[in-house]
């Protein structure tokens, strides 16, 4: 179980080779991956968005993502499960998010992915401030289609 | 008590502060503390204490952290 801010960009599919290499103990165990991953986009609420500021409140948004994972566990039969989310300024097309979960079988690990990416949407404490082409505004909450 | 206060995002735009701390009498609620240092700001206000979402009628402990943030738009 592992959970990285990240200060800069990252490579997703990179996070997740090195934690696979760094937990050999695991090989052989699962069978099944599943992983997410969250990327700025150009559009967003219908606005251009050029850019991005990513506030967090450290030590409780470790915290909290540490308390989704451990809660995730709890409910599904998962392996191992690593969440790795950007902080401060963001570009487009930059990952923002990437949560992947390993265990014995499929079901699980789909499962416990969602779960902890919905969850992480609604409680992890960060706030996007935008950059548009009408100037910055804080990323109102709202339900996802 | 002293209690340490942190605010985030569009709130701490909106309050014209990012940390501040107080000294209470007596045995406070995050709702009297949120009286005092915020009170009516029209929108949703969230509240941990200490690292944890906190509901408003949670008593508060001498050097407590508090934070009050809006609602969260991560990943």
């Amino acid at each position: 179980m592992a959970v990285f801010l990240r200060a800069a960009p990252f490579d997703p599919w990179a996070e997740i080779g090195c934690h696979v290499t760094d937990h050999p103990e695991l090989a052989g165990k699962y069978g099944a991956t599943a992983v997410f991953v969250g990327t700025l986009r150009d559009l967003n609420q219908g606005r251009t968005v050029s850019a991005m500021m990513l506030e967090h409140y450290p030590g409780m948004t470790e915290r909290e993502l540490q308390r989704i994972e451990t809660e995730a566990r709890a409910r599904w039969n998962v392996i191992d499960a690593l969440t790795v989310h950007r902080v401060g300024e963001i570009a487009r097309n930059d990952t923002i998010v990437v949560v992947a979960v390993w265990a014995a079988h499929r079901n699980d690990a789909f499962g416990a992915c969602r779960e902890i990416m919905e969850v992480l949407k609604t409680r992890a404490p960060f706030w996007k401030r935008e950059s548009t082409d009408s100037g910055t505004h804080w990323v109102v909450a709202e339900k996802e289609p | 008590m002293r209690i340490h206060i942190r605010y985030f995002a569009s709130l701490r735009e909106r309050l014209g502060k990012a940390v501040e701390t107080v000294d209470l009498q007596g045995s406070p609620s995050v709702q009297d503390l949120w009286a005092q240092v915020g009170g009516d700001v029209g929108a949703l206000v969230l509240a941990a204490v200490n690292h944890e979402y906190a509901p408003f009628a949670q008593r508060l402990q001498d050097g407590d952290e508090v934070a009050f943030f809006p609602p969260v738009t991560g990943g």
